[in-house]
């Protein structure tokens, strides 16, 4: 979860919180962020299943493109990204990818039209790099406006909805990948319900000024508990979704990641975004390798990185891998030869130079949890 | 009389007669966070002091754990398996992970006592 930094690290609007609440603080993406609470991961996790989490995401990239007179923001930005943009209502949110000439994935990204404009939400580690990707393609059609002071708050849970709705009302009915314009204590806040738990929830970007006042709101509810980046990964991955950096990176395409569902069906056919030909062909005729679940038996947790070997040899990777708190075992996701990723092969993990057996399973490991309506 | 030695790995050896019980400290156990698996050596295994032997496993990553001395593993804590929060909720109690029949008590000069470690883990901040 850590990484190497160059210069001061970076705080979010919370850091005051954190400090306050015991977290423990780490490195992260350039930023100094709470790791885990003194209750530890295990209790956070759980307790995001069960009842309400509250993330400090505020070091996700936020940023605003606006059209300029005449021109149309969401046909520009699917000239970065193979999502349906152009299809969004105002008020729908999509997840989606920049993708490289190549079909490689620079980074994944969630955009949410509000009628006016397009948010956009990109990961803190790429974030400064997006952003200048944006303005240089889209510049001469788009207001780029960065929005990297605001503050992003991700409630989550069964219970997010009873908290939130305590505040503001209307969020109850709100549906899974919708966002809508709030007040929350005197604050324009932007809300949609989403998030990376694989649970129901919200994302709230918020003024950088208020950040702290509405965190401190939300944690007075008895159901809400700080939950810190650990969590965050164990929950992510018992839901199957993607990590950049290591699940999804430049040298695999939405096709390798499995993640062809979130690519318009038009804009398969009619292509128009970074690596189309690439992407069109692993369509038409399958990609070498797949992203897949792995369950492993018995207790060793195979991690990033360990070999996938059948009949001693290998066939893929791990790309992340930890103890699921919700099934009490292993759960992992990787990538292997397409050839070998049907549901139900046998592979080993290699852990430690030792082969621990798993089997490849369908993803999510634990069901999600959206709110449909 | 039972005498308890420190490594800088931040585990800990308690050594009876010629057997040395081996385990990590409370603050190995707070730096690691919810322990989720213990991977502790067979009993008949002969180790080297400083070769990594056992593993410990929190949410957040792997780590090994070293032998302190050289010798022969006796017994090893069988309930981990099923217990590993042990490791957290009693790290230098029920939380222990293997025994080991010492070869060489003088291996066991170069280690630290209980005031030399919490100095070291006062100097690390």
């Amino acid at each position: 979860m850590t990484e190497p930094s160059n210069g001061p690290l970076k705080r979010t609007p919370l850091y005051d919180l954190h400090r306050e609440l015991g977290a423990r603080l780490v490195p992260f993406a350039g930023y100094e962020m709470p790791v885990q609470y003194p209750t530890g991961i295990l209790v956070e996790h759980n307790h995001t299943r069960t009842a309400c989490g509250l993330f400090d995401v505020s070091h996700m990239g936020q940023v605003r493109l606006t059209a300029k007179p005449g021109q149309n923001a969401a046909k520009a930005m699917e000239t970065l990204v193979p999502g349906d943009i152009a299809g969004l209502q105002p008020g729908q949110q999509r997840y989606t990818q920049f993708t490289n000439d190549a079909g490689g994935i620079l980074d994944d990204l969630m955009v949410t039209s509000t009628g006016d404009h397009l948010l956009v939400v990109i990961n803190a580690a790429c974030k400064d790099a997006d952003l200048a990707h944006m303005q240089k393609h889209l510049s001469a059609t788009c207001e780029v406006e960065p929005m990297f002071s605001r503050g992003l708050l991700a409630l989550q849970g069964p219970q997010a909805s009873t908290v939130l709705s305590r505040l503001v009302p209307q969020v109850a009915t709100m549906k899974f990948m919708t966002g809508a314009y709030v007040v929350i204590d005197g604050a324009r806040c932007y809300v949609t319900r989403s998030g990376y738990t694989g649970g129901d929830g919200y994302e709230i970007s918020t003024p950088a000024d208020q950040t702290d006042a509405i965190a401190r709101k939300l944690l007075a509810n008895p159901e809400v508990k700080p939950i810190g980046l650990g969590a965050r990964d164990s929950l992510r991955l018992e839901a199957g979704l993607c990590l950049y950096g290591h699940d999804i990176d430049t040298t695999t395409t939405p096709v390798e990641a499995v993640l062809l569902w979130s690519v318009g069906k038009e804009r398969r056919v009619q292509g128009g975004f970074p690596g189309a030909a690439v992407i069109q062909k692993q369509i038409a005729e399958g990609s070498t390798r797949k992203r897949v679940g792995l369950l492993p038996e018995g207790k060793a947790i195979a991690r990033e990185g360990a070999e996938i070997v059948i009949d001693g040899k290998t066939v893929g990777i791990v790309t992340s891998g930890g103890f699921s708190p919700t099934l009490g075992r292993a759960i992992a996701m990787g990538y292997v030869e397409r050839s070998q990723s049907a549901n139900g092969t046998k592979v080993d993990l290699m852990v430690r130079g030792k082969p621990v057996p798993a089997e490849i399973v369908p993803m999510p490991f634990v069901k999600h949890a959206y709110y449909r309506g | 009389m039972a005498e308890t030695k420190y490594t800088e790995e931040h585990e800990w050896i308690r050594v009876e007669g010629d057997v040395g019980t081996i385990g990590i400290t409370q603050y190995a156990q707070e730096q690691l966070g919810d322990v989720v698996f213990v991977d502790v050596p067979a009993a008949g295994r002969k180790v080297a002091k400083g070769e990594a032997c056992a593993v410990v496993e929190s949410v957040k990553a792997a780590s090994d754990i070293y032998a302190p001395a050289s010798g022969e593993v006796v017994e090893s804590n069988a309930a981990l398996a099923d217990t590993p929060g042990d490791v957290n909720a009693e790290p230098t109690g029920k939380g222990w992970f293997f025994k080991l029949k010492l070869a060489d008590k003088g291996e066991l000069a170069g280690l630290m006592d209980e005031a030399a470690y919490e100095a070291f883990v006062k100097s690390l901040g």
